[in-house]
């Protein structure tokens, strides 16, 4: 091989700032007072209001209504996105289990809806959901946020393929020495799919944490706003009311939204990277 | 299938149906209704409604505004699509290259992932908010007339701008891990062989990666059909004028500000169609993936 040029690395460098460089601003900008962002625009350097802000942010209500803290909309995105990660790790560990290792009537037909989910993404049947979970008195609650959620095929798959690369030996094994059904899931399978399942939890957490559109029309009230909804409905307060715009908070608000997933990819990146890759296989 | 099985009993029924009854609840019911709304005409205060058969599908896709966004989607898509892939491919070869600061630079290039695309979206408009965004400024010394609430091809830029900003990062953790896993061997002989870099990376690796690059692409179109809707939501909520409505905006903006359950219905349903056509692609290839 020969050594990368200078080249190779300045392509690099530009790409690593392309990525990062937007963040970065949207931070630096964040912690300067609102006067200076409107006088000179956005920062690239740290100011002194970091503190200041950030408290405002997630101590002080804001809103319309004046009832929502980032405090409060980080606890829902959290609920939201380790519900939805945990939720989607039992159903389709439980799905899968069932497909891979009995055999049943109904195992065909079945496959065959758990695979539909995958020609019914949520936006185009975002109607007839919204009227199901609101008949069901569910709107505004964290089940009908979560639930409608998790059903969706992929974590299905993903363990199913994991399930069939397990040994049939080991199931002989089992069941000689007596074990049932929920005794080899539980005993064997789970303690053999322990990494498996922390990369999906990673990468569900993430994807829950980012869900945008569904929490956007099932949530009414600024209470239930998770932080990724929220910070649009309150960045329209903050620059449309009559007051001097408050820049500075809508940008720490994208950071706060932007910060547990990306610490969480970040600390895990190995088993993220090797989960991402392998599920979508 | 595995060649050991537990025995007939009811014991899958119940592992299974806590998937299946959400499915049946929240996947199937609505979508069902879907197709049947997708038929049904509604006063204007849903209070009565007739059933028009294909009326819906001929009044939405046969309108301007319909075949503006699937233009524009279709542009749109296609821009995302091949930007975001090409860039992570280049960016991907590079780092796959460098020995010194490799994990360094994977890090700061797919760290993005994590980013919601609404809150991409939110940071991207920030920058272009002509009050304090330099990015506004800078289009327009450049010599741009630049004014992205007026016109429609700089509303473009801003959302396509946006989308492949956001996509870099996952199509290059592909990507990357794609050139991985070309042996060495492999490599090695074709650097022997060829001595212009350029011309080993289009007749060896690039080939290689194929599987990978189709794969992407699926995913970067399914991507740029429906994720962007948080991008676009928070950035020109289609405007200037429907300018950069996509498909599925559309079928949101129709549905829930506009009331018009019918046609937003029909749309849905083309909407699924179009998914099932990709779903289609996305399988044949699959099962040709298992033979390469």
């Amino acid at each position: 091989m020969t050594r990368p040029g200078i080249t190779t690395h300045l392509i690099l460098i530009c790409g690593a700032i392309f990525m990062t460089l937007p963040v970065w601003v949207a931070f630096a900008t964040s912690t300067h007072a609102p006067e200076t962002i409107l006088r000179e625009g956005l920062q690239i350097l740290p100011g002194g209001h970091f503190f200041e802000t950030y408290k405002e942010v997630l101590f002080v209500e804001g809103g319309v209504m004046k009832k929502v803290t980032a405090t409060t909309m980080m606890k829902n995105s959290m609920i939201l996105g380790i519900g939805f990660a945990v939720g989607k790790v039992i159903i389709s560990m439980l799905a899968a289990y069932a497909i891979v290792y009995f055999r049943f009537r109904l195992a065909v037909p079945l496959f065959w809806i758990i695979f539909m989910t995958l020609l019914l993404p949520l936006e185009v049947r975002i109607i007839p959901s919204y009227e199901v979970v609101a008949g069901m008195g569910l709107l505004d609650t964290y089940t009908g946020l979560i639930v409608p959620l998790i059903a969706s095929a992929t974590g299905t798959f993903f363990f199913r393929q994991f399930f069939r690369s397990v040994p049939d030996e080991l199931l002989e094994a089992a069941r000689l020495d007596g074990a049932s059904a929920w005794g080899f899931f539980i005993d064997i399978l789970v303690p053999l799919s322990k990494t498996m399942i922390a990369a999906i939890l990673i990468i569900m957490f993430v994807v829950g944490w980012n869900q945008y559109l569904w929490p956007l029309i099932m949530t009414t009230k600024e209470e239930n706003y998770t932080l990724v909804i929220g910070i649009k409905q309150i960045y329209q307060v903050l620059s449309e009311g009559g007051e001097l715009p408050q820049f500075q908070k809508a940008f720490a608000l994208t950071i706060l939204a932007t910060l547990p997933p990306v610490l969480v990819v970040l600390i895990f990146q190995n088993w993220f990277v090797k989960g991402l890759v392998e599920s979508e296989k | 299938m595995k060649r050991v099985q537990f025995e007939h009993s009811p014991i899958p029924y119940l592992f299974i149906a806590p998937q299946i009854i959400i499915i049946v609840i929240f996947f199937l019911w609505p979508a069902a209704q879907a197709i049947y709304q997708s038929f049904l005409l509604e006063d204007a205060f849903g209070l009565s409604s007739q059933f028009v058969w294909f009326r819906n599908y001929t009044d939405t896709i046969f309108s301007d505004a319909w075949l503006q966004a699937a233009g524009f989607t279709l542009v749109f898509s296609a821009l995302v699509t091949f930007l975001s892939l090409a860039l992570a491919l280049l960016l991907a070869v590079k780092a796959n290259e460098v020995i010194q600061g490799a994990s360094t630079y994977k890090t700061l290039l797919m760290w993005a992932y994590a980013i919601a695309p609404p809150v991409a979206g939110l940071m991207g408009n920030l920058m272009f908010n002509p009050l304090i965004g330099d990015l506004y400024a800078f289009m327009n010394t450049i010599g741009f007339d630049f004014d992205h609430k007026l016109d429609s091809v700089d509303a473009g830029f801003v959302v396509v701008l946006i989308s492949v900003w956001k996509q870099v990062s996952v199509n290059f953790i592909f990507f990357l891990s794609g050139l991985q896993g070309i042996p060495k061997s492999v490599t090695e002989a074709a650097t022997m062989d060829c001595k212009s870099s350029f011309r080993r990376f289009w007749t060896i690796t690039f080939p290689l990666l194929a599987p990978t690059t189709f794969f992407l692409m699926v995913i970067n179109i399914t991507y740029a059909f429906f994720e962007t809707f948080g991008i676009i939501d928070t950035t020109t909520q289609g405007a200037p004028g429907g300018a950069t409505n996509t498909l599925v905006y559309k079928v949101f903006q129709d549905g829930f500000r506009g009331a018009d359950i019918g046609g937003s219905s029909a749309q849905s349903v083309v909407l699924m169609v179009m998914v099932l056509a990709l779903t289609v692609i996305q399988f044949r290839f699959i099962e040709k993936k298992v033979h390469y």
